[in-house]
């Protein structure tokens, strides 16, 4: 099989006019990848650890802040409006603290941006909804009522999503506190006389793992 | 030849109403034909919008995401609902949702399924509650023998709304006499005007007000409109007329672009119509339009399809009012916009079954013939429209009238806060709303049985008091 020369000139002329619309087209499109300035170096993360103790230190500073300079001082001055559990239903009431700390916990819940989630969980709840439903969440609460000024910090999976999960020791700091837990209509008969600085609950921090 | 030629002219024929059937069914939003496609029965909150496809699926034949929520996010909102979606988004719930997802609407409410449908449009066996309530038998010692399909079914609790059945809220209202001694709540502020026949003392009802008002507002209706005396006067007599609501403002509204950009000359004249719409009742009334196209007088309208009918209602009617068409005018009617006639006869004029025609027998509407004859205190009657229109306030204290006379209904228990507590006791209120049989008498007996939730909340609180007196005893003898 040979070829003319006409043949080959026309061949050569038609594959140099395919390359170079391949060129201009990958020019366009794919070679536009190859021209891009490489991507900045990625920013260090932050340690999971790191981020539970964050979020966990604003959480708790808010609560403090709510109980200690608003409810105590309302009550200091004795103002016609008093915390009450039942304070969406009664005339001149406002949160309890806890109630106010589980309200931005559901908050967070229903922000699919924040990145994480926390809840308060207890082996005494006043609520039966608020107990340690996983086996992780029974072993921190746990160690954490063991050793009341540790932090537990592990990795769980949850619906096949796997997570960072740090529990902080939840401790009675406030009269109020315990003295309300103590006497409450919900607790049961082997419920503990909780005293100053009694770790009452915990609170759990998780975080997917990517 | 002539044969095969009238054959082709069938076969086009044929096709091309094919192919308009199908356009049609594609294209008309609300296109009778899709009822073939139709794959069961719709249920009771729906069927009147099931020619609107979309309103719920998606082009490809799927459920859209926010359907549901759409149309009861807000009613979800002021119910409290007890268990939000949200509620479920702790990741420890990961497997509790694998057994009941919980964070989906479809997983209790399916659509199309009317064999298996239940009250509430529940489509999952009614003992939903065991699945996550288990430890109640052992933490309530009250409910050991309770099943799990009664929760919901007896008067006690609901899934979504129970701010009338919630603990404190029993034992607070525990001691409530069944008729309380004085009436609570909101009532018409002002006396209902009594509605005559225009032929017999109209005018000179109207008249008492008219004087006054025809010094400050004259009737603007264009020349060329046959002007009616009795019409002037029923117009006269009313609120409109009072603030300065003239014939033009309903019958010749200015468009929505006059209204956005009122330094510039109109586009389009308003042009005369002696048809008003809804929409232009909501101009003022914004609340009340609202809610109505919420409901099942509304809904229909709401979906852009023409408006409900008593004929197409699944609850009995009266033939003869089968084609009345519901739109603001159906219960308003006239230029009085009567509210002691929409209060209780424009329903009446529709509604044929058992609960609402044993009203008429019954002392709820003693009290409101008292009311009008004048016997009784302003507000102290009953009518249809207490219960399934109440006076509600908003957050900002603004009283008005809720025109979706579904809202309380889902479940009844919805009621009890916003309607039944201004004259009953809590415990009569939920015996009675738990009472089928005294529903259908609308209310013309006392209840004939009792629900035990309040006498349970009472024990539970007292007990709890019990408790804690002896622990503080304990305490203090240490």
């Amino acid at each position: 099989m040979t070829f003319s020369r006409k043949t080959t000139l026309s061949a050569l002329a038609l594959s140099s006019v395919f390359c170079l619309v391949a060129a201009t087209f990958m020019g366009c499109g794919g070679g536009a990848t190859a021209s891009v300035s490489p991507p900045p170096p990625s920013e260090p993360g932050i340690p999971y650890k790191k981020f539970a103790d964050a979020v966990h230190a604003v959480m708790m500073a808010d609560r403090t802040v709510y109980a200690s300079k608003v409810v105590t001082r309302l009550k200091k001055q004795d103002a016609p409006v008093e915390p009450s559990e039942y304070w969406e239903d009664e005339d001149h009431t406002i949160p309890l603290p806890a109630q106010m700390f589980r309200m931005g916990s559901e908050l967070v819940f229903e922000n699919p941006e924040a990145g994480f989630t926390y809840a308060l969980k207890s082996k005494w709840p006043l609520n039966e909804q608020n107990r340690p439903k996983s086996e992780f969440e029974v072993k921190a609460l746990d160690y954490i009522a063991e050793h009341p000024d540790e932090n537990f910090y592990g990795e769980e999976e949850l619906g096949g999503d796997k997570y960072f999960v740090a529990a902080y020791a939840d401790k009675a700091v406030a009269e109020a506190c315990w003295s309300c837990h103590n006497d409450h209509g919900n607790r049961e008969d082997d419920y503990p006389e909780f005293k100053k600085d009694d770790v009452m609950g915990g609170v759990i921090v998780r975080v997917p793992m990517q | 030849m002539k044969g095969a030629k009238r054959l082709w002219l069938w076969f086009i024929g044929v096709n091309v109403a094919l192919v308009g059937v199908i356009l049609y069914s594609a294209m008309a939003p609300g296109a009778l034909t899709k009822t073939m496609l139709l794959p069961g029965e719709t249920s009771h909150g729906h069927y009147q919008i099931e020619m609107r496809c979309d309103v719920c699926h998606t082009e490809g034949n799927g459920i859209r995401e926010d359907a549901c929520l759409d149309c009861h996010a807000e009613e979800l909102r002021l119910a409290k609902d007890t268990h939000p979606s949200s509620k479920f988004n702790d990741p420890v719930n990961a497997e509790m949702l694998a057994t009941l997802d919980a964070q989906s609407c479809l997983t209790c409410h399916r659509e199309h399924v009317q064999e298996q449908t239940l009250e509430m449009g529940l489509t999952m066996p009614s003992d939903y509650c065991y699945h996550c309530h288990q430890e109640t038998l052992e933490s309530r010692p009250s409910h050991a023998n309770f099943a799990f399909d009664s929760c919901a079914t007896a008067g006690c609790h609901n899934y979504h709304d129970n701010r009338a059945l919630y603990e404190n809220f029993l034992n607070k209202h525990a001691s409530e006499e069944d008729f309380l001694a004085e009436m609570v709540g909101l009532v018409r502020p002002e006396k209902t005007p009594v509605f005559t026949a225009p032929n017999k003392n109209t005018a000179g009802l109207a008249a008492e007000n008219t004087a006054d008002i025809s010094a400050e507002i004259t009737a603007d209706a264009p020349e060329t409109f046959p002007s009616d005396p009795v019409i002037l006067e029923e117009w006269a007599s009313t609120a409109h007329a009072a603030a300065g609501v003239n014939c033009s403002d309903c019958h010749a509204p200015l468009t929505v672009s006059d209204t956005s950009t009122p330094n510039q000359p109109s586009e389009t004249e308003p042009t005369w119509d002696a048809a008003v719409s809804h929409e232009t009742c909501g101009r003022c009334h914004e609340q009340q339009l609202e809610t109505f196209l919420q409901g099942h007088h509304g809904m229909r309208l709401a979906q852009d399809l023409s408006p409900m009918t008593p004929a197409q209602a699944r609850l009995p009617m009266h033939v003869d009012a089968a084609h009345r068409e519901l739109d603001c005018n159906a219960c308003h009617t006239g230029h009085r916009f009567d509210t002691t006639f929409a209060s209780v006869d424009a329903c009446l004029t529709c509604h044929n079954d058992d609960h609402s025609n044993a009203f008429l027998q019954t002392s709820h509407f003693q009290a409101w013939q008292s009311e009008l004859a004048g016997d009784s205190p302003q507000g102290s009657g009953v009518t249809c429209a207490t219960c399934h229109m109440p006076r509600l306030e908003d957050d900002d204290g603004e009283v008005w009238v809720q025109h979706n006379q579904n809202a309380n209904l889902r479940p009844n228990e919805k009621m009890i806060r916003e309607v039944c507590m201004h004259c009953h006791g809590l415990a009569f209120s939920i015996d009675a709303l738990a009472d089928r049989e005294l529903i259908r008498q609308c209310f013309g007996s006392s209840p004939s049985k009792h629900v035990e939730s309040v006498d349970l909340a009472q024990s539970w609180f007292e007990e709890k008091e019990r408790q804690k007196e002896a622990r503080r005893k304990k305490r203090q003898s240490k």
